[in-house]
């Protein structure tokens, strides 16, 4: 009579089982260290983490293969987030309590590394995030820090570099994506402090397949000398270049970091040409002289991405690069996994050249990159080369 | 500001043509089954996605765009026979789910074998944007609403003048009576997706050029799709692209308007508020039921 | 479904739930558990309206958006006791809830499909785009539950929280089916104009249910809020509607149990999934798309008529 509902009981009881089987505990004794990664290496923003991991994947296998750190082996744990912080969320408190990984790195985009950063918190775990926006590390959080450049620094580069121009009214197109408004409010906050005058602010959603009326807006307003178009990385950039060109807008375009993609040339085309944004310096390497100090990071880095995946890195596998070399380096400082003292190792991160630039924490700055990571590219000829 | 607004119209019309393709292909299901076929944004994706890897590996475009319709096509095919033709009898919103459960098959497949990156397509006629009282316009732009034109015409005559076109058109209006004229209903089921992978496929081959493409562009269009097709009346061709072009041109005088970030608000309030006073969109007509 | 089967059932999921914890699992295991009971929860809600009723609801994420939106905004930016803010959500949401039902429930099949799914988008953009209250599509952070005084912290406190909660919604909603109230419902999908010509108010009827589901959902949707710590607009998106909209029909339509399964089943997969990396999206479609092929009323129905059969085979 209630056969069946004693089986579906049974079916989940036995679901549960499955759940409860406890994950087997690391040995105690010489442990590897356990390095935890959460990245969403799928979903819509995949072909940002999939590099992302890659690079992580690649280099823990090259310390391991020269001999490890401190003595021992370093482990891989990553998971996908399939950019969903909800997941994210929940992989950190995996990673934490079943996995016990000795530290964390993660966070493809703001919201998913944010998702992480209360976990590592309450765990008192040091967790090197790769995600853009300031509140990572506004105010500052002991055990969170950051690699990219904060939005804020993207946009007082961008500003910079419009003064220098002698630019001083402009206009602006902005993502209402976490990181094009974070950008939108730091382009806002910082302008005045370089002389320049946003009077026209429109935005457009990521998803958007025309951004006509918002440029039209743009166009009749008076008296502008540049627009900034502050995208994130995907189609939607290249989209707004066309239809900025197909309206006969001239004016000078700037664009952030995340728009200096190969995809963003493929798709814009000739609407491109022109274009400034600030990068890391690694993604121009060769144009570099050689005695710029990011010069043979960012060699060493390109030749072994290509020696093993064969084809060119994509520059957000630096994020994660540097994050892992950050940590690298801390271990060695701390020589142990004592969360506490890698913790103020990290900290005490001083002159370590990464792909992102050269980072000097302190303890009131978890990101440790200045204004002078950033160099200013064009895009000419179809490429990206130094902007002068 | 005069030519702005005609900025605004254009820009609204071009989107809009785009949505009343991606709306006739839910039409043109739901006439032939009573099915709404979440699947349709997928295969614009398709098409798309298929051309412009072709294009990529150096194919001429004519070509490539005849390659992106027939895998649209053919998936339709295969999505009716293995999908949908196991599960007739089963209850609508079940089959709701499968035409779901069919868009993650091809978006994952996608994924899989082209890749998750971001595709274009050259414009047809090149770069030059075209003047028209006092707005531009994307030369790609006229070739949307043309073919759309085109394409709504060419349906006209097909539902129309042709056997098999009025034989859809029977069975949608009953089934049970298309079958006892003789109608093989099982074709003209077959026959609709079919022709629903085609005109997706056209559609999204026709604005990769403007939008680009990827594995995951079918969900914003299946779900705008739907609304349009909605708005105008769920079954009705003439309804889909009036639904299609009001959706765009709302958005886009949103968007100039008043503000971009609530454009997607207004239309689909707008979409709410006229089903309060006609509970089956513009052109859905009054409905009797058999008690 | 009888007495005794019910009486039967939840006994049985008392039990289930009684004996998880004395298995030993991990943090994860505990999260899981809970993301399940708190979705089977909004799934039976969502059962209510649709498995018995037939409105197909393509937007209920958005309710429960607004109660995490609800919880999170009053206690962070206003400093609200949680519970006095999480009934402010569910009130709130219940009042939307009763103001659109009754245009939006006048519509049939797929036009009240694509209102539902207005709805849902346009609670979303809001709180995408509301950046000063919501934190834009970065979201924001909520503090932890706290009731009477003390935090609710912890995986084993939030277990037994939710699972109380789930059996106590279970009880309800069976006791619900079962009374004339829930005949009325019955009778209504089965067919609405019959069900008026019985003398069933059957527009009363639908609000109710509409409204009770959406309070339902955006009561979970605050406690999803705590428990996680962090909310974001994808919590009311279209993806989310969709996945509730899939528990309801893989579990079983109109089955209270079939809710629950439907919710594991739904919560679960892609965790082991994930196996298949990029093909994972691929292979969750070939399964979804197959089992509803195969299994067209759902698992619980489908197992249950399946029982049925070998048992009146087994009589002969």
């Amino acid at each position: 009579m209630n056969s069946s509902l004693i089986r579906i009981a049974a079916v989940s009881a036995g679901l549960m089982l499955s759940l409860a089987a406890p994950v087997p505990a690391a040995a105690q004794a010489a442990p590897p260290i356990r390095i935890g990664a959460v990245l969403s290496t799928t979903g819509p923003v995949g072909f940002i983490g999939d590099p992302q991991l890659k690079v992580l994947e690649l280099y823990v296998k090259r310390i391991n293969e020269q001999g490890g750190l401190i003595g021992r082996k370093l482990e891989l744990v990553a998971y996908d987030d399939q950019s969903d912080p909800n997941n994210a969320n929940t992989f950190a408190k995996r990673l934490i309590d079943s996995d016990k990984v000795d530290m964390m790195i993660g966070g493809t985009i703001s919201p998913t590394a944010l998702a992480m950063a209360p976990h590592a918190e309450r765990a008192g775990l040091p967790y090197i995030s790769t995600g853009g926006s300031a509140a990572l590390v506004e105010p500052v959080k002991k055990w969170v820090f950051k690699t990219p450049p904060t939005d804020r620094l993207v946009a007082e580069r961008i500003l910079q570099d419009m003064k220098d121009k002698g630019i001083a009214r402009i206009g602006l197109l902005s993502e209402t994506s976490g990181f094009g408004q974070s950008g939108r409010k730091e382009v806002q906050g910082s302008a005045q402090k370089y002389g320049i005058t946003v009077a026209a602010d429109e935005s457009y959603g990521a998803k958007d397949t025309d951004v006509t009326p918002q440029l039209t807006k743009i166009r009749s307003t008076p008296g502008l000398q540049a627009v900034l178009v502050f995208s994130g990385a995907g189609p939607a950039p290249a989209m707004a270049l066309r239809n900025y060109t197909q309206l006969g807008m001239k004016l000078p375009v700037w664009m952030p970091h995340a728009a200096v993609n190969q995809e963003l040339i493929k798709l814009a085309g000739s609407a491109a040409e022109g274009a400034r944004m600030p990068t890391a310096a690694f993604v121009v390497v060769d144009a570099l002289p050689d005695s710029d100090s990011s010069k043979a990071v960012g060699k060493a880095f390109y030749q072994t991405y290509k020696d093993v995946y064969k084809t060119d890195a994509s520059p957000f596998g630096a994020n994660t690069y540097d994050a892992l070399m950050i940590a690298v380096d801390a271990i060695k400082r701390a020589g142990s996994t004592d969360k506490a003292k890698v913790r103020d190792a990290i900290e005490h991160t001083q002159g370590l050249i990464g792909l992102n630039g050269t980072f000097r924490m302190s303890a009131d700055d978890h990101n440790g990159l200045k204004m002078d990571s950033l160099r200013m590219v064009e895009v000419r000829d179809g490429r990206f080369t130094v902007g002068k | 500001m005069s030519s702005q607004l005609v900025q605004f119209l254009f820009s609204g019309l071009t989107v809009g043509a785009m949505y009343a393709l991606a709306a006739l292909g839910y039409a043109l299901i739901y006439n032939a089954s009573h099915l709404v076929n979440f699947a349709q944004g997928e295969f614009i994706m398709l098409g798309a996605m298929v051309a412009s890897v072709m294009v990529e590996a150096r194919l001429p475009l004519p070509v490539a765009i005849a390659a992106g319709i027939a895998a649209a096509t053919a998936t339709g095919v295969l999505m009716e026979r293995l999908a949908i033709r196991p599960a007739r009898g089963a209850p609508h919103i079940t089959l709701l789910i499968i035409t779901l459960g069919v868009a993650l098959v091809i978006r994952g497949a996608v994924q899989v074998v082209l890749g998750k990156g971001n595709h274009g397509l050259p414009p047809f006629s090149g770069e030059a944007p075209v003047h028209f009282a006092g707005a531009t316009l994307s030369s790609q732009s006229l070739w949307v609403f043309g073919v759309t034109i085109a394409i709504v015409l060419l349906l006209a005559w097909y539902f129309g003048r042709t056997r098999s076109g009025k034989a859809m058109l029977a069975t949608s209006h009953n089934a049970l009576a298309a079958r006892l004229v003789g109608i093989d209903t099982q074709w003209v089921l077959m026959g609709s997706f079919a022709m629903s992978g085609a005109l997706g496929a056209i559609g999204g081959v026709l604005v990769a050029p403007i939008t680009f493409t990827s594995y995951d562009a079918g969900v914003v269009l299946g779900v705008k799709g739907f609304a349009a097709a909605a708005l105008g009346g769920l079954g009705s061709g003439p309804g889909a692209i009036v639904g299609g072009l009001l959706l765009g041109v709302l958005e886009a005088l949103t968007a100039g308007y008043l503000s971009a970030a609530y454009k997607d608000v207004v239309a689909y309030l707008a979409i709410l508020l006229v089903f309060i006073f006609l509970p089956r969109g513009l052109f859905g007509g009054q409905r009797t039921d058999r008690v | 479904m009888n007495r005794s089967r019910s009486r039967a059932g939840v006994a049985i999921l008392a039990a289930v739930l009684l004996v998880f914890p004395l298995l030993g699992p991990g943090a994860y295991a505990y999260d899981l558990v809970i993301r399940i009971s708190m979705s089977a929860v909004v799934v039976i809600g969502l059962n209510l309206l649709f498995g018995y009723t037939g409105q197909i609801s393509l937007g209920h994420a958005a309710f429960y958006g607004l109660g995490a939106y609800a919880s999170a905004i009053l206690t962070t930016h206003f400093a609200w006791p949680a519970l006095a803010a999480m009934a402010a959500g569910a009130a709130a949401t219940g009042l939307l809830a009763l103001a659109v039902s009754r245009p939006i429930l006048k519509l049939s099949g797929h036009h009240l499909a694509m209102g539902t799914l207005a709805l849902g988008l346009i609670a979303s953009t809001v709180f995408n785009n509301e950046t000063r209250w919501t934190g834009g599509s970065d979201g924001m952070p909520v503090p932890p539950l706290a009731m009477f005084g003390a935090e609710l912290a912890g995986e084993f406190a939030w277990y037994v929280l939710t699972s109380l909660l789930l059996l106590v919604v279970v009880v309800a909603a069976l006791n619900l089916v079962d009374s004339p109230a829930g005949r009325a419902l019955q009778a209504i999908r089965g067919s609405e104009t019959a069900a008026r010509v019985a003398g069933i108010e059957t527009a009363r009827f639908k609000s109710r249910v509409f409204v009770l589901s959406a309070v339902l959902a955006s009561v979970m949707g605050s406690l999803a809020a705590h428990y996680v710590a962090f909310i974001t607009p994808g919590a009311a998106g279209l993806a989310r509607s969709v996945e509730f909209l899939m528990m309801v029909v893989f579990g079983g339509m109109a089955s209270v149990f079939g809710s629950i399964v439907g919710a594991a089943f739904v919560t679960l997969l892609p965790q082991f999934l994930h196996a298949f990396e990029s093909w994972e999206t691929l292979v969750l479609g070939l399964i979804l798309t197959a089992a509803m092929i195969f299994m067209p009323g759902g698992i619980v129905p489908t197992l249950r008529g399946a029982l049925a059969r070998r048992r009146k085979e087994a009589a002969r």
